[in-house]
């Protein structure tokens, strides 16, 4: 606390308030994620359980492939798959704080009196999960080393593109976690976890697991606006080297191509999301959701 | 625009759509307020009083920037409601009464620093005000205690606490003596009147349906009922309307078949209001007479009914009596015990 606190009377973070909400809504999620009674259920959480997860892709593959985890392909496949990782927790991150809010401390009313900014405030909830997913990445990759042998070595790593790329894909995520926040925000109804069930659906659009060219024609522009596609790509590129196996989908494409693409796609969620956010917003003050107190 | 007004609302309205089993072009509406005009000087305790469902919670939401109006004007400190959002939040507060709500593993003083923050306060500040508010409601060994781990009552306290840590110019406090024991609710009733007190320029909105609460501690009142201002003045002022009339409460045996207000209204012409609530074997009667004469009909028509006068007490006008003669019943049976029950703890 006392860090944040520091950091908090900085002139510059004092003069605004948005990065004043920002910050402070990220101590918050941290105190709230973190602070787990038991640190073992805290390590399973955030080590044990992606680890498992994709243990199972891996086991599955090896069946299908007969055992075939020295292919080229494997690692891209793996990979895809540890990164997926931050789509669930980031998109849950930045929406699920409203459901926390409203139904579980009822505090929504609390906050939305105070002149604290509501957009920047669910963005910071976010970075809790975020680091708690960036972990269990690095975990499940570096799992990944030690008992596949992927084929990573941290030099070759082209670590511009890798931290550029992720910083678009994170952004992206939290905008359309935004997205889903502000639909909770509005409709008041209790979705269980609306974050989880996106990333889930769209896990089978990204080339996480398979290429897009596998589906049918028409699904596939699903997979290509969305924009964890591109960012799976260039990181995997990023770090398995531009000439690694790799599905055939976006191989036409440059990096700098698919960076803008992705830069692209994520300013546009970004400026969607504000709006689509005060929109919400509006909607909830008119059919009067700060009253919502639906039994927990 | 009078900038003197720290409050002010224009016909003030709001429909609520009710969700029920959907179908179509069977939407129901619900009224919640109508046409509400208010106008609430700087320096006020201003008391809206009214039974459950009346509306005074919609009008602080409204006015707290938490829910839009449906039509009509309201505005804090000559700021639109609608518009002007943030710059509003920047100078009120709210705290609803039995607000147990908060973030269980922060302790008290995270969860108060953490507020202070948002409403922009520097550390020393907030921790300076932390502590004083902390000390003046008696919680100040609490402060690194996790809110978990608190009481109901003590969490309304905290809670409590948060409306005033941003030194506020306009707070709304919807029943904020709601599921407090006796002294807890004397305690913040205390403190409403001292921070009035040191604060003179500041503004405080405070929503009850207890007659005793309101008027002990209100400046001025509005009395609301089903949406609709009946009626605003000081409590003297409201009470003062009953001066000519009579009161009576009676205590009389069984008045027979189904003893209804309208038929004693109708029965002895004079007899303004009337409620009655039977009571283990006898029936009580409170009387708002047009004067005090009526009561010799009123003991005839009991006579003709069978009944036999127990007891029988004139007494002066109260805050329920006015509303009584506004609305034609009561505001709240459980008012009275409230009010009882602190009379006989203090
Ligand atoms: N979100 C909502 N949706 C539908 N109806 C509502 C909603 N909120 C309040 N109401 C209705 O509007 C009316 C006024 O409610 P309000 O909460 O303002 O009353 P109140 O005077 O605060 O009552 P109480 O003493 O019970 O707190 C009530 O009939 C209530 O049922
Ligand atoms: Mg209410």
């Amino acid at each position: 606390m006392s860090i944040t606190r520091s950091f908090l009377d900085t002139p510059f973070v004092r003069r605004s308030n948005r990065l004043r909400t920002f910050i402070t809504a990220a101590w918050l999620g941290w105190q709230i994620e973190s602070n787990w009674a038991d640190p073992f259920l805290f390590a399973i959480y955030s080590i044990v359980r992606p680890v498992t997860s994709v243990l199972i892709l891996v086991v599955m593959y090896s069946v299908i492939t007969n055992g075939a985890l020295q292919e080229p392909i494997f690692a891209y496949i793996y990979l895809g798959n540890a990164l997926y990782i931050l789509v669930g927790q980031v998109i849950t991150g930045v929406s699920w704080s409203v459901i926390d809010d409203r139904e579980h401390y009822r505090t929504l009313r609390q906050l939305y009196t105070t002149p604290m900014d509501g957009y920047f405030y669910l963005m910071g909830r976010g970075v809790a999960r975020l680091i708690i997913g960036l972990i269990s990445v690095l975990i499940t990759i570096g799992f990944g080393i030690i008992a596949f042998q992927l084929p990573i070595s941290i030099g070759a790593i082209n670590w511009p593109m890798l931290l550029a790329s992720t910083i678009l894909g994170v952004l992206s995520l939290a905008a359309i976690g935004m997205v889903v926040g502000s639909l909770t925000l509005m409709l008041a109804r209790h979705f269980w976890s609306l974050g989880d069930a996106i990333s889930g659906a769209l896990y089978l659009f990204t080339g996480a697991i398979f290429p897009l060219d596998v589906l049918p024609a028409w699904l596939r522009p699903i997979g290509f606006a969305f924009p964890v596609t591109y960012w799976l790509e260039l990181a995997r590129r990023a770090i398995l080297g531009p000439n690694a196996a790799k599905f055939p989908t976006l191989s036409g494409f440059s990096d700098l191509e698919l960076t803008g693409i992705l830069a692209a796609i994520t300013l546009m969620l970004l400026v969607f999301s504000w709006f689509f956010y005060r929109w919400a917003l509006h909607r909830a003050k008119e059919n009067g959701i700060f009253d919502m107190e639906t039994s927990y | 625009m009078d900038t003197n007004l720290a409050i002010e609302t224009n016909d003030l309205g709001r429909v609520y759509r009710l969700r029920g089993p959907k179908r179509k072009g069977d939407a129901k509406q619900l009224v919640a307020l109508d046409g509400v005009n208010l106008e609430i000087r700087r320096g006020e305790l201003f008391g809206l009083l009214g039974p459950n469902g009346a509306g005074k919670t919609t009008v602080i939401k409204i006015l707290a920037t938490l829910l839009l109006p449906s039509s009509g004007v309201g505005r804090v400190e000559g700021l639109d409601v609608t518009r002007d959002v943030q710059e509003i939040r920047r100078r009120i507060s709210m705290v609803s009464g039995g607000e147990t709500s908060g973030y269980g593993l922060l302790t008290v003083e995270e969860n108060l620093w953490m507020f202070a923050r948002f409403y922009g306060l520097d550390n020393v500040t907030a921790r300076k005000r932390i502590d004083a508010l902390l000390e003046v409601v008696g919680i100040a060994d609490r402060k690194r205690t996790k809110i978990s781990d608190l009481s109901t009552g003590l969490r309304q306290k905290m809670n409590f606490v948060r409306g005033f840590i941003s030194d506020p110019n306009v707070v709304f406090l919807d029943e904020p003596t709601l599921g407090l024991d006796v002294t807890a609710a004397r305690d913040v009733r205390g403190f409403v009147k001292q921070w009035m007190h040191d604060h003179p320029d500041r503004t405080v909105l405070l929503t009850t349906h207890y007659m005793a609460e309101a008027d002990e501690l209100c400046d001025r009142l509005a009395i609301i009922d089903r949406g609709k201002l009946l009626a605003c003045d000081t409590p003297e002022n409201l009470k003062h309307r009953l001066q000519r009339e009579a009161i009576f409460n009676l205590k009389v045996g069984p008045l027979g078949p189904k003893p209804s207000r309208d038929a004693m209204i109708e029965a002895v012409p004079g007899v303004r209001q009337a409620t009655i609530v039977e009571q283990n074997g006898h029936t009580e009667l409170n009387l708002i007479l047009a004067q005090e004469d009526v009561l010799s009909n009123v003991l005839a028509h009991l006579t003709r009914r069978g009944s036999s006068l127990i007891s029988l007490e004139k007494r002066e006008p109260t805050l329920e009596d006015v509303f009584v003669d506004l609305v034609g019943r009561r505001l709240d049976v459980d008012t009275s015990h409230h009010a009882e029950g602190e009379h006989a703890a203090g």
